[in-house]
């Protein structure tokens, strides 16, 4: 049960205000901005999510920039009420089809009907996009995604590859596009967060991933949909056999930790083939949720070297080398190394010829910044940086750099291999033969390498 | 259409340019207000949008409340909503405004529409004005009945608003009855989910008033409603799913098989991609298998896997939610995580508040075979960037030691520490090795080699300056630097800051002189002379105290400073068990996150929709034949509470008392329970006993090493002086409701006599024995060890009563009581009554 529901902009606006019990005082959302703002309790430099001013309860989330506030004086599950913010932001980008500030604006009205219907006196009604249409009257205003920053997840399909139709997952579900009839598609996208350690010695410490199956679904009349994955697929630990050894080479089964799904997937023939069937709801949902910790070669392979060259003076060197076919282009590279904190200036030098690369020493934090546009499958990159010290260093000067940490997106792979084998409709007539995508992309969660 | 452009540069309500603008679009709607025009629909669109937009950022709209109402006269249903919104917000500030919407709302109500019922029901019961709620009872009532399943949605949550305005007109319609039956037979499930909450809400805040309302309260924890709802679990949505699984858990299942069954029923709801969901499940598992310890254990076994996928996917904020019930989980069973904690090492960009907790958790679960993993991933992270989360994990590292067995390479790591020469690892590390020696005296040879050549010019922060001077006193025979590096921090006593530091310097300057005489007389003299001279209070009493004793007697000033030594065996917890039980019992609510039980940070009324339990509300009080008229009743419900603390409480058991024989800096006394003749501490008592009378000497010294204890009274209480009412009686709802609403006035801790703990083999001895002494039990509960009770007694002269409730280990012999009183102020007197008569018990 929530009392109050408000979405501030970064600079602390009020875009939307909803009053559900009266049981909060109104100037809340100042109070909750300047705790926020200016958050310094036990040394933490942000505030977590929930947290609590004299006896109100404030939660939030951050949405591409904006913050999705809930306020209570119940002590209720903080789960419940973090889920609802997530959830209800989703529901205002199905409707907007692009979540920003901007679009919230211009379409405060459509969102204030969308609250009332989501939840009354504080308790949630229905978060369900196909619901919700039933209720709701106001048409979209739609703003043009092209010349906006691509903020939602599924925008990094618009970068790198021409393959991707990209406007298509800025569509709102309600409103027609401009031709009059909908396009009959639908997005199926297996989007993996990777997360490895290398120790020093480049030997793999820890390494996870957790991947979502996600759908957002463009389908009139809500066909049935069946979904299948790898055949070999296995749940749980229990399912871990002599195939253990060979699955890092990139054969072998597939073998999942756990895994949890939407309430629409049934999984009556799950056990048996490995499919899911559904009946998918419009607007964007995760159909699955997976982890892994099997092991898996890892995309990019990193070399750091550190050298003293003189009492004030030392050259780190960083090769990255990207270990995946060289069909496949990873973008939107940053590589970044923390240096002494006596550093006072830094020189680069990268690869003879090398393009689309930048460098930059950001003094304040006292970190090296080294990104790519791109990286091909199969090449190695380089970066010399020599450092200046303002003072000589005592002792082991690699207990005071590091660890190379590193982001990447890769479209089109995926580490943990599994696999969208088909995506089947049930079929209205012979002549319905909606667009399908199913798409791959593969990003770094938390990609480190300790020197 | 979006808000005005000024309006986005400055919030603040308090702006020229509103006024003139809001009396623009006054005149504006006024000429809309009776057109038919076509297109006028349109128009007025955009005005209410504007209108809608002030309200938003805060502007005072209200001035165009009645052109706001006559424009909405119209067939358009996004212009209706606007409206709708527009009324919502300002009734409950203008009711005589708020009136002149009735009529066109209930028209509304009456629309053909569902929709448009809907939407009018639901406006007019958000007006919030209590003089209009006349006009609510006959639009809600046929709102209940309608055919269509939105409008009986908005029906039953319009009751509960009707509740909020004004309860007695709610409750004499007889809604609450209506909703009930609605939720035994309503089709639509969120008509069901609807008339849960609400039901929940009116009779938790009836129940105090009402014994009829608790009943049903009561009964809506029964097994046919229970079954009835689990049965259709699947139908409800998501967010209904997670209130029925919340009232699920509250539910007190017959027999195993209704636990088997309810378990199995509920398993899928695991794997569910909401987090809430599958929290909530978790919390049904665990409280209806806590009896059952070999399940128990089963189901964190279950729920590891379902927790760990939830921590990885979702946003941030979500996996933190889920994060901090692992956590606690973590910290109830560590042994159980020991192979996951992999799972909690930190990752690059987690924030802060994520990275400390899974700090706490890789601390934990550290055992024989992770130690060394775990240990080698924190020293990572002490080198790390971020100051903060390099300090937590050198603490987590010292944690760690402390609670292996074998230390020998953590050790080698904290002088490792030392050696990194960065100032905060520096001080940590000092802290910790200081407590480690307290601990494990048989490594100070190699630390004291490390810590003799740090300078303590680098060591600033006051703790780890009192951790360095605390271990430069205390092994001043293995240092040879100690004297002098004790006079030269003697030196700069004025320069010092932080009287800790003063107190430490003082108590290890003593030290020294009794080890090293020679090199520290001086220094002694010097430290004496500024500790007379301090501001401080306290650092001046100790300066004296030891002046004092050093005059008296030498040998004895000796024994009091440098008694023989006990190492510690274990630290005390910083939070008692009581408090971890009780939020363990809020499992996936705010407390888990906070790690504060709720009534630390909510009011009582704000506990949440689902508290129903409030001490004894939990109890099912059962009445036993009473043999002189007395109420006596039985606990039969809460003994979880009691099972559940048996294992640490018997861990803090060992944590009680070693202050006096081994002070230290940061020792953090006033945590630790405190019996006034505890066994452990005897050693150390019979070797101050020259200092005067055993007990309240070796309180003294505790005092002046800045333990700060609190100085017990005499043993012996003075004969009591309060009397009690021979035949008090209070009912037990009474008793419930005093319980409730009375403050804590007096929370001890005390021992009891071997007899007396011999003697209580069940309740009821203790029972006929505390009547004797006019103190009267309204429940107990528990077997062997632990056992809790609630008492009352009552004024002789006057009705005038005393709660108490008392929980007693017998393994411990510990009785720890909570009383709660009338008048507040013979709560000592009664105190002392009580714990006389308990010394009693068992006593031929």
């Amino acid at each position: 049960m929530i009392s109050q529901f408000f979405v501030l902009s970064q600079r602390g606006d009020n875009i939307v205000f909803r009053d559900y019990r009266g049981e909060v005082q109104k100037g809340s959302a100042e109070i909750f901005f300047r705790k926020v703002k200016f958050w310094k309790e036990d040394g933490e430099e942000e505030a977590p999510p929930v947290f609590n001013v004299d006896g109100v309860n404030y939660f939030h989330v951050k949405v591409v920039g904006l913050l999705f506030v809930a306020t209570t004086r119940v002590n209720v599950s903080p789960s419940l009420v973090l889920e609802l913010l997530q959830r209800i932001a989703r529901v205002i980008k199905d409707y907007l089809g692009v979540l920003n500030e901007d679009s919230l604006r211009k379409n405060f009205v459509l969102v204030y009907e969308l609250l009332d219907e989501v939840v009354d006196f504080g308790y949630v009604q229905t978060t369900s996009t196909e619901v919700l249409k039933s209720y709701v009257f106001n048409e979209p205003i739609v703003v043009d995604a092209a010349r906006l920053q691509p903020l939602s997840p599924a925008s990094i399909f618009m970068q790198g590859t021409k393959r991707m139709p990209g406007t298509a997952v800025t569509k709102s579900v309600v409103a027609n596009e401009p031709g009059g009839r909908k396009r009959e598609e639908i997005f199926v996208d297996i989007i993996e967060k990777i997360s490895v350690t290398f120790s020093s010695s480049g030997y793999i410490l820890t390494s996870e991933i957790d991947g979502t199956i996600q759908m957002k679904s463009y389908l009139t009349g809500n066909p049935e949909i069946r979904l299948a994955l790898n055949e070999d697929l296995s749940i749980g630990k229990g399912g871990r056999s002599i195939y253990d050894y060979r699955s890092s080479t990139g054969s072998g089964p597939v073998i999942l930790d756990d895994c949890n799904f939407h309430e629409s997937v049934r999984l009556d023939s799950f056990d048996m083939d490995r499919t899911l069937s559904l009946v998918p709801p419009d607007g964007e949902f995760p159909v699955m949720n997976y982890r892994m910790t099997q092991e898996f070669k890892p995309p990019f392979r990193i070399n750091t070297l550190i050298e003293e060259a003189g009492p004030l003076k030392a050259e780190v060197i960083i090769k990255i080398s990207a270990e995946f076919s060289s069909s496949i282009t990873a973008n939107t590279i940053v590589v970044e190394m923390p240096v002494p904190k006596y550093t006072t200036r830094v020189s680069f030098a990268l690869d003879p010829g090398a393009v689309g690369q930048r460098t930059d020493f950001k003094e304040p934090n006292k970190k090296l910044e080294w990104g790519l546009k791109k990286i091909v499958g199969g090449s190695e990159h380089t970066l010399r940086a020599k450092l200046t010290f303002s003072q000589e260093s005592h002792g082991n000067i690699t207990k005071e750099v590091g660890p190379v940490n590193m982001t990447f997106t890769i479209p089109m792979y995926n580490a943990s291999k599994l696999q969208v084998k088909y995506l089947q409709i049930a079929k209205k007539s012979s002549t319905y033969n909606p667009y399908r995508w199913v798409r791959y992309v593969t990003q770094a969660n938390s990609y480190v390498a300790r020197i | 259409m979006a808000p005005p452009a000024q309006s986005q540069r400055s919030p603040s309500p308090s702006q020229p340019s509103g006024k003139g603008e809001v009396s623009d679009l006054k005149s504006q709607l006024r000429q809309l207000a009776g057109s038919r025009a076509p297109g006028v629909d349109d128009s007025k669109r955009e005005l209410f949008k504007k209108v809608i937009s002030y309200m938003t950022i805060g502007i005072d709209v209200t001035s165009v409340f009645g052109e706001m109402v006559m424009c909405s006269a119209t067939s358009d249903i996004v212009l209706k909503k606007m409206c709708y919104l527009y009324v919502g917000n300002y009734a409950k500030v203008n009711p005589d405004l708020a009136l002149l919407t009735i009529n066109f709302l209930q028209r509304d109500c009456k629309d053909e529409d569902p929709m448009i019922r809907g939407l009018a029901l639901r406006s007019l019961c958000s007006l919030r004005v209590a003089n209009l709620v006349e006009y609510l009872v006959g639009p809600l009532a046929s709102g209940l009945k309608d055919n269509n399943s939105y409008v009986r949605t908005v029906a039953v949550i319009g009751v509960l608003k009707l509740y909020h305005i004004s309860a007695s007109t709610c409750i004499d319609a007889d809604f609450p009855l209506t909703l009930k039956h609605l939720m035994l037979d309503d089709p639509d499930p969120q008509v069901v989910a609807n008339c849960l909450s609400a039901l929940q809400e009116i009779w938790s805040s009836e129940a105090s008033t009402s014994e009829e309302a608790a009943r049903e309260r009561e009964a809506l924890i029964s097994k046919p409603v229970i079954y009835h709802l689990l049965n259709r679990i699947k139908v409800f949505s998501e967010w209904a799913q997670c209130l029925v699984l919340e009232l699920v858990a509250k539910y007190l299942p017959s027999d195993s098989n209704d636990i088997f069954d309810i378990m199995n029923l509920l398993e899928d709801r695991l794997q569910h991609a909401n987090g809430a969901v599958v929290l909530a499940t978790i919390k049904v598992f665990l409280h209806l298998t806590l009896s059952m310890t070999d399940v128990h254990q089963q189901v964190y076994e279950r729920i590891k896997a379902p927790m760990l996928t939830l921590v990885s996917s979702g946003s941030p904020e979500q996996s933190y939610a889920v994060l901090s019930h692992l956590h606690l989980l973590v910290m109830r069973a560590p042994f159980i995580f020991a192979s996951d904690y992999k799972h909690f090492y930190c990752q690059y960009n987690e924030p802060s508040y994520v990275k400390k907790l899974k700090l706490e958790m890789l601390t934990a679960v550290a055992n024989e075979s992770n130690t060394y993993e775990i240990v080698t991933e924190l020293c990572e992270y002490a080198a790390n960037v971020d100051i903060p989360i390099a300090r937590e994990s050198i603490r987590a590292v010292g944690k760690i030691a402390l609670q292996q067995y074998d230390v020998n390479a953590i050790v080698d790591r904290l002088l490792q520490f030392l050696e990194m020469e960065k100032d905060y690892v520096t001080a940590e590390a000092l802290v910790l090795v200081k407590d480690l020696l307290r601990k494990y005296p048989q490594w100070s040879h190699d630390c004291i080699a490390v810590v003799g050549s740090i300078s303590s010019k680098n060591v600033q922060e006051p703790k780890a300056k009192a951790a360095l001077i605390w271990m430069l006193g205390e092994y001043s025979q293995d240092m040879h630097d100690a004297p002098y590096i004790l006079e030269s921090l003697i030196e700069n006593w004025d320069d010092e800051h932080s009287a800790d530091v003063r107190l430490h310097l003082l108590t290890a300057v003593m030290k020294c002189f009794f080890k090293r005489p020679p090199e520290t007389q001086k220094a002694l003299g010097a430290a004496l002379a500024a500790g007379l001279a301090d501001f401080h209070q306290d650092v001046h009493d100790r300066a004296l105290f030891y002046y004092r004793l050093l005059q008296y007697d030498v040998s004895v000033t000796e024994r009091v400073v440098n008694p023989p030594k006990q190492a510690v065996s274990v630290f005390a917890d910083t939070q008692s068990s009581e408090i971890k039980d009780r939020i363990f019992d809020e499992f996936n609510s705010l407390s888990v996150v906070y790690q504060k039980p709720s009534y630390m940070f909510t009011d009582k009324e704000h506990r949440g929709p689902f508290e129903f339990s409030d001490e004894l509300g939990n109890l099912s009080i059962v009445a036993e034949s009473a043999d002189n008229g007395v109420p006596s009743q039985r606990v039969e419900a809460n003994d979880k509470d009691l099972l559940l603390s048996t294992s640490e409480k018997e861990e803090s058991r060992g944590t009680t008392y070693n202050g006096s024989a081994y002070s230290a800096p940061l020792y953090d006394g006033s945590s630790a329970s405190f019996p006034a003749a505890d066994t452990q501490s005897e050693l150390a008592i019979s070797s101050t006993t020259a200092a005067g009378n055993a007990p309240s000497s070796s309180l003294a010294i505790d005092d002046l090493l800045g333990l700060g204890l609190p100085a017990t009274p005499a043993p012996a209480p003075p004969p009591p002086s309060l009397k009690l009412k021979s035949k008090a009686v209070l009912d037990p709802s009474a008793f419930q409701q005093k319980w409730r609403q009375l403050p804590i006035s007096l929370s001890q801790e005390f021992s009891m006599s071997p007899q007396g703990v011999a003697a209580l083999t069940t309740p009821q001895a203790l029972l006929r024995h505390m009547q004797a002494d006019s103190i009267y039990c309204i429940a107990s509960g528990g077997q062997s060890p632990n056992f809790k009770f609630f008492f009352f007694a009552q004024k002789a002269e006057e009705s005038s009563n005393f709660l108490v409730e008392c929980i007693i280990n017998t393994s411990t012999a510990k009785a720890q009581i909570k009383i709660k009183a009338d008048d507040q102020s013979s709560s000592e007197a009664f105190s002392d009554v009580f714990q006389s008569a308990l010394s009693k018990f068992g006593v031929p």
